[in-house]
């Protein structure tokens, strides 16, 4: 459990380094995760992907894992991993401000 | 007359089929079980056949012998579920109805899911391990290779029984060592995870043992496709990964009888309850072993401890009563790490696999996460106790929610 300044506020984050708090995120918040991870801009299919996994978590009450992004959200794999390198639903869950996704434990 | 109703008669089905006839009365109840295959597989077993340990012999017993008597047991494929009307539908034809329904049909390899795995060269120079015709076929492949790049590659998680791959890595050491041939085998793991397991101590002290056996690891790559003229694996960024032979650790996913169904996640595994384990959409059916959604390992010893949980809740279920058991996600398994030794982890939801000793405080006689001679032989014993008391329901010497005594943290 570690908090950490990000815009200027102090953010808590949990113990895989993912948002404590789901009100603290918010899209500038989004765009500063995703740098965290390499991921210098968010284009439309990165939102896509953002937003298809947020509608999921709150839904659910967990995010996606690969296969089921590849299935639902429209996003082919492929494209997943070069919108997210290495791990996109993990990646892609940090800067959605979500949890790590139990999926990949 | 109640109907109780088993799909699948593997280790969870067959633990529980036994625990609940021996308590429910028999001019109340009728319990049927159905399962499609007459033969009970040691699964565990699998592993140490490619490198000769075991034989398919060892690993292979009839299924009646460990149901109870009186169960009736239909032999065949299931079609699917209603579980709206409560009956199945099997693919005889044949249509069973049910007041309850405990679903137990597990999970199943797909290396069909991954581009280029399956073609004339299956079983040749890439196989698998977590069937018997991929273990019998690997240990004739080992009987004449004489060495070069040896992969081993889980294409995506979760997997029935995460510590096999690693156990599988530090045989391989061993065997090829015994062999006089070490040197002529390059051993690689390559894992979508980014460690050696799950679990982040147990994945820097098992880490440390591939790095010792001197077993390359690379971590986050996710398999896209297998180049069979280049005999390379290719990631979705277009990594290359080259091999001599492929050990591969497909796609997992449950039952197809699921998804007809239309009852499982993504991978065909049931939402259930974690504490109780009853389905999270039918107040009817539970969920036991490899089949439900939970976190918890897909293994053995986790559909041993959910039986205790799932006997408690549907004993009381069925008398209106509360359910008050609840499951912890307790796994527990032992470790072969080669050379006649073997490590032991004990996790469950929450708490991760940490040092110490088990079952007893301080004495053990199992050491966690460390490898001991011990530990080798209690897993070479469990053999013996998963057909004559695991199987049979009956009671072992280890509670069935983790206990934190013992563990140091």
């Amino acid at each position: 459990m570690a908090a950490r300044e990000i815009l200027g506020k102090m953010l808590e984050f949990d113990n895989d380094n993912h948002l404590k708090n789901r009100d603290d995120w918010n899209e500038e918040v989004a765009v500063e995760l995703a740098k965290e991870e390499g991921v210098l801009e968010l284009t439309d299919r990165h939102w896509l992907v953002i937003n298809f996994m947020r509608k999921e978590y709150m839904e659910k009450g967990d995010a996606p894992s690969i296969r089921k992004l590849t299935k639902e959200s429209g996003v082919e794999t492929k494209e997943l991993y070069a919108l997210f390198p290495k791990g996109p639903a993990k990646k892609a869950a940090k800067v959605a401000g979500l949890p790590k996704p139990t999926g990949c434990i | 007359m109640k109907k109780l109703l088993i799909l699948g008669g593997g280790t969870a089905g067959t633990i529980i089929a036994n625990k609940l006839h021996e308590v429910l009365d028999q001019s109340k109840w009728h319990i049927t079980i159905v399962d499609r295959s007459e033969t009970h597989y040691y699964q565990p077993g699998f592993l140490f056949i490619p490198f000769g340990i075991y034989t398919s012999k060892d690993v292979m017993k009839p299924k009646r012998d460990f149901y109870p008597r009186g169960v009736e047991v239909v032999i065949a494929e299931i079609d699917k579920v209603e579980p709206d009307n409560n009956r199945v539908l099997l693919k005889n034809n044949q249509i069973l109805s049910y007041d309850y329904l405990i679903v137990a049909t597990g999970t199943h390899i797909h290396p069909e899911e991954t581009e280029g795995l399956i073609d004339e060269n299956w079983h040749k120079n890439k196989f698998d391990f977590y069937t018997l015709e991929g273990a019998c076929a690997l240990a004739n492949f080992f009987k004449s290779w004489e060495g070069g790049k040896l992969v081993l590659n889980i294409v995506e998680m979760p997997i029935k029984c995460p510590v096999a791959p690693l156990e599988f890595l530090f045989l391989a050491d061993s065997f090829f060592t015994q062999m006089g041939m070490r040197d002529k085998v390059d051993i690689h793991f390559v894992t979508p995870l980014p460690g050696a397991f799950t679990k982040p101590i147990a994945s820097g002290i098992l880490g440390d043992i591939l790095e010792k056996k001197n077993i390359k690891l690379t971590t986050e790559f996710g398999i896209a496709r297998v180049d069979n003229e280049k005999k390379v694996i290719v990631s979705w960024d277009e990594q290359e990964i080259p091999y001599d032979v492929l050990v591969t650790i497909p796609t997992n996913k449950g039952d197809s009888a699921i998804e007809r169904s239309g009852m499982g996640n993504e991978f065909n595994y049931i939402a259930t309850d974690k504490e109780t384990l009853k389905s999270k959409n039918y107040p009817n059916i539970f969920v036991i072993g490899d089949t439900t959604d939970l976190t918890s390992s897909k293994a053995g010893s986790v559909a041993h401890f959910e039986a205790e949980i799932l006997y408690d809740n549907f004993l009381n279920a069925v008398e209106g009563r509360p359910m008050r058991a609840k499951f912890d996600g307790h796994a527990n398994c032992f470790i072969e790490s080669g050379y006649g030794k073997g490590l032991l982890i004990d996790f469950n939801f929450d708490v991760e696999p940490l040092p110490g000793k088990y079952p007893l405080p301080g004495i053990g006689p199992f050491s966690l996460l460390q490898e001991t001679k011990m530990n080798h032989y209690g897993k070479v014993m469990f053999r013996w106790m998963y057909w004559n008391l695991l199987l049979r329901g009956q009671e072992l010497p280890v509670t069935s929610n983790m206990s934190m005594a013992g563990k140091r943290y």
